[in-house]
């Protein structure tokens, strides 16, 4: 049996529509100081960090191999330092691979994205798409969003008042999370009258561009327990990749994502996920992704994604309290963010939005056109 | 520290390396790696827990890539990692496909390297990596003469030039073995003033001839739990031990300031880790990322320990060549093909195929029982491979 895995520190930043005065590496910088301030570590093969596991993505940052512009960073002077080029959550999987193989025993996760920088985000995710059949036809994650909407839509009676409560709930949560800063809370009326981005997509549903950096200490069980006494355990992360041309996929099935989920959930030993988190954090790049990654996750009947919005659902099983990616995370952070959102709570240290008593939180991420890549993690503590 | 479970290696794949895929695309050029690898696993793709990918994004210009890329990865409804770390991509990818089946979380692991080089432009996308502010100005991409200099002044201008042409004719007759390889030149050692008088330079005492290729290409390896191994391989590569070791992207900033390369840093680590005293007596093989003749000369004496002209007087004597005592490249190297993204899964993986005995035409005639293989990437990053076989691992045992 291999050893247990924990969290054992988390830090951000502030989460801003453009970080314009500092470069990423100095946002890494913040969130590196307030981890090792938090746990007293150091780089260190004798007892510290053995490892960086970083998280950016070159054409974000318009660098060719983004984490070598880190390497002081990420303390890698002589040290090993490895990025996960995928979205954020995946850095948990492979730290927890890394520490589980023997090979190191304290890991730091630190991931970082301006998406101010482009010009556009479809800009890049349109270069997502293959040179020969859909990049010509000027697709991007927004467009794939939309498809994706549509077809969910109508399976689970998804309409326009069920997207603006999700967007307007969110807005509001933002506001107790002191780790957002600059985003107005918005009335229904707004977002219904908020111009369309693809139909059925509004401005208003769709994740507010960000900059920010967001890290994480794991440790094997031993060390976590030296570091801190509120050590948050890796039970059991999934993932799962969809094919790639739209047109081969049913884009309401959740395929990928109930597939992850099974996977995280057998390695966590959980038979009945209707009940058994405490917290749940999804990546909600837009808004109907909120009800149907829900379902996705079997924590909603398969297409009664609008009756739960109906019935108060969000609220009663504590999704998104921090508000979620609609409150603003980067695309390639959106699943790390949620893990350290859901770390918080199982710590204690989620301030306003706190969760009293969390024992077992849900944490999700999301890459590629129309959620064709997904990463479940289940997080508990003692 | 104890390795949860052992892992080995039960199958390679590569593409043919060429300067001009131009008949397949991405997918397509990944899944001819990816056949062959299960092919020589015995395995289809419904064995396989998880797909490991990488490579260099600003190289061809696509976000993500291993989305669109499941069509010939054979992804679909599996788990999968992408890891980049630029050129040592390939070996951090090894490392990782090691973790994810060491930890317990994969049996089967299928890891994918690959790169299309001629849809880019190499040396402008290397360049890119630089500081925008402080760097990019100064950076000639992967194009540096500092090292042809500085063995030139150690070494005086004609042994070293001599030792280096002859590094590259060796390493061009290995290519000549290899059907895979990417330039097959038919060099011969009679022409080697006349190359070093009228190959282009590129940058000083830094020659064309000197330099590696950019190559298309893609390669792909299958890891297996120590259970699974053995039910698939008569003889399975089995990963001894791993160092990575990176560094800051402004150094030497204070003159003639001496620096501990990445690679001796990783070396000494690994050899003290696995009890090796005599490199070259106690491992049979070398497989380097040699990024022209000029650095794989001077890395000898790196990752080998060496001091003083050591290194030299094994290219010269041919103790490096595949009938010598200590072997390197006999694959050709990165001189031969460079796809880069799978460059330095190409060094593990060759290293792999002559443990298996599965190497083809450049198969050593002696038996191989414990090989190394390095990554080299961004600004002098070391990832070093030890690879053992059974016979190895039972006369430790």
């Amino acid at each position: 049996m291999a050893r247990r895995v924990g969290i054992c520190a988390v830090a951000q930043t502030t989460w801003e529509r453009d970080k314009w005065s500092q470069r990423f590496q100095g946002m890494a910088l913040e969130v590196l100081e307030d981890l090792l301030a938090r746990t007293g570590l150091t780089f260190s093969e004798d007892g510290g960090i053995g490892m960086s596991i970083s998280v950016s993505d070159d054409i974000f940052d318009a660098r060719t191999i983004s984490d070598n512009a880190m390497t002081d960073v990420l303390g890698a002077h002589m040290g090993c330092e490895e990025k996960v080029a995928q979205e954020g959550l995946q850095a948990l999987y492979y730290g927890l691979a890394a520490i589980r193989s023997g090979h190191v025993d304290v890991v730091l996760v630190l991931g970082h994205c301006k998406e101010s920088q482009p010009a556009s985000r479809n800009q890049v995710t349109h270069m997502a798409f293959d040179p020969f059949y859909t990049r010509p036809v000027g697709l991007d994650f927004t467009a794939a969003a939309g498809l994706q909407a549509q077809a969910y839509a109508a399976r689970a009676g998804v309409g326009d008042r069920h997207l603006a409560q999700v967007v307007v709930r969110a807005r509001q949560l933002a506001t107790r999370n002191l780790k957002i800063t600059g985003l107005p809370v918005v009335t229904a009326a707004e977002v219904l009258a908020s111009p369309l981005l693809a139909d059925p997509l509004r401005e208003l549903h769709a994740y507010p561009v960000s900059d920010g950096a967001v890290g994480l200490i794991l440790a094997a069980e031993e060390r976590a327990r030296e570091i801190t006494d509120r050590p948050v355990w890796i039970a059991g992360v999934g993932n799962c990749m969809d094919s790639f041309f739209l047109g081969d996929r049913d884009l309401a099935s959740n395929f990928p994502l109930r597939q992850a989920a099974a996977r995280a959930y057998r390695r966590a030993g959980i038979d009945h996920p209707q009940n058994a988190f405490d917290v749940v954090e999804l990546s909600d790049q837009y808004a109907y992704q909120q009800p149907m990654w829900m379902e996705g996750l079997g924590l909603v009947p398969a297409g009664g994604g609008g009756a739960w919005i109906d019935a108060g659902g969000p609220e009663a099983a504590r999704v998104n309290l921090s508000g979620g990616m609609l409150a603003g995370n980067p695309l390639i952070l959106g699943g790390l963010v949620r893990a350290a959102e859901a770390a918080l709570q199982l710590r204690g240290e989620a301030g306003d939005h706190q969760v009293p008593g969390a024992r077992r939180a849900l944490a999700h991420g999301v890459m590629g056109p129309a959620g064709q890549f997904h990463t479940v993690a289940v997080l508990e503590r003692d | 520290m104890k390795k949860n479970r052992n892992v080995g290696i039960v199958g390679v794949g590569q593409s043919v390396y060429s300067s001009h895929r131009e008949e397949v695309n991405q997918p397509e050029m990944i899944h001819e790696a990816v056949v062959e690898a299960l092919e020589m696993a015995g395995i289809t793709m419904a064995e396989v827990d998880c797909v490991v990918h990488g490579n260099m994004e600003l190289f061809e210009m696509v976000h993500q890539p291993d989305l669109w890329h499941t069509l010939g990865t054979g992804a679909w409804g599996k788990e999968s990692l992408r890891v980049t770390t630029g050129g040592t991509t390939g070996a951090t990818l090894a490392a990782a496909a090691d973790h994810l089946v060491a930890s317990g979380l994969h049996d089967v692991v299928l890891a994918i390297g690959f790169e299309k080089l001629q849809e880019g432009h190499t040396t402008g996308g290397i360049t890119n990596m630089a500081d925008p502010l402080w760097g990019r100005q100064l950076q000639t991409g992967a194009l540096t003469g500092m090292t042809a200099a500085q063995m030139i002044e150690e070494f005086g201008a004609e042994r070293a030039k001599a030792a280096a042409m002859a590094y590259r004719i060796l390493m061009d007759a290995n290519a000549m073995k290899n059907p895979k390889a990417h330039r097959r030149l038919g060099l011969r050692p009679d022409q080697a003033e006349e190359l070093a008088a009228n190959s282009p330079a590129l940058v000083g005492e830094l020659r064309m001839i000197h330099m590696c290729s950019q190559s298309d290409g893609a390669c792909a390896m299958i890891f297996a739990s120590e259970e699974k191994a053995r039910q698939l391989c008569a003889q399975p590569a089995w990963i001894e031990d791993h160092v990575t070791a990176h560094r800051e992207e402004m150094f030497c900033l204070f003159g003639n300031a001496p620096v501990l390369t990445t690679h001796r840093h990783c070396a000494r680590k690994l050899f003290a880790r696995n009890g090796i005293r005599d490199p070259r007596r106690e491992i049979d093989l070398f497989e380097m990322y040699d990024p022209s003749a000029w650095w794989g000369l001077d890395w000898l004496r790196e990752f080998l320990l060496l001091e003083g002209d050591e290194h030299l007087r094994m290219v010269e004597s041919g103790a490096i060549a595949m009938d010598g005592d200590f072997p390197v490249n006999p694959s050709g190297g990165v001189i031969a093909s460079n796809p880069i993204g799978a460059t330095a899964m190409v060094r593990v993986a060759e290293a792999a195929l002559q443990i298996m005995g599965r190497a083809g035409g450049h198969q050593l005639p002696r038996p191989v029982r414990r090989a190394l293989a390095s990554g080299f990437g961004g600004t002098m990053w070391t990832v070093l491979f030890l690879l053992a076989s059974d016979t190895e691992r039972q006369a430790a045992a």
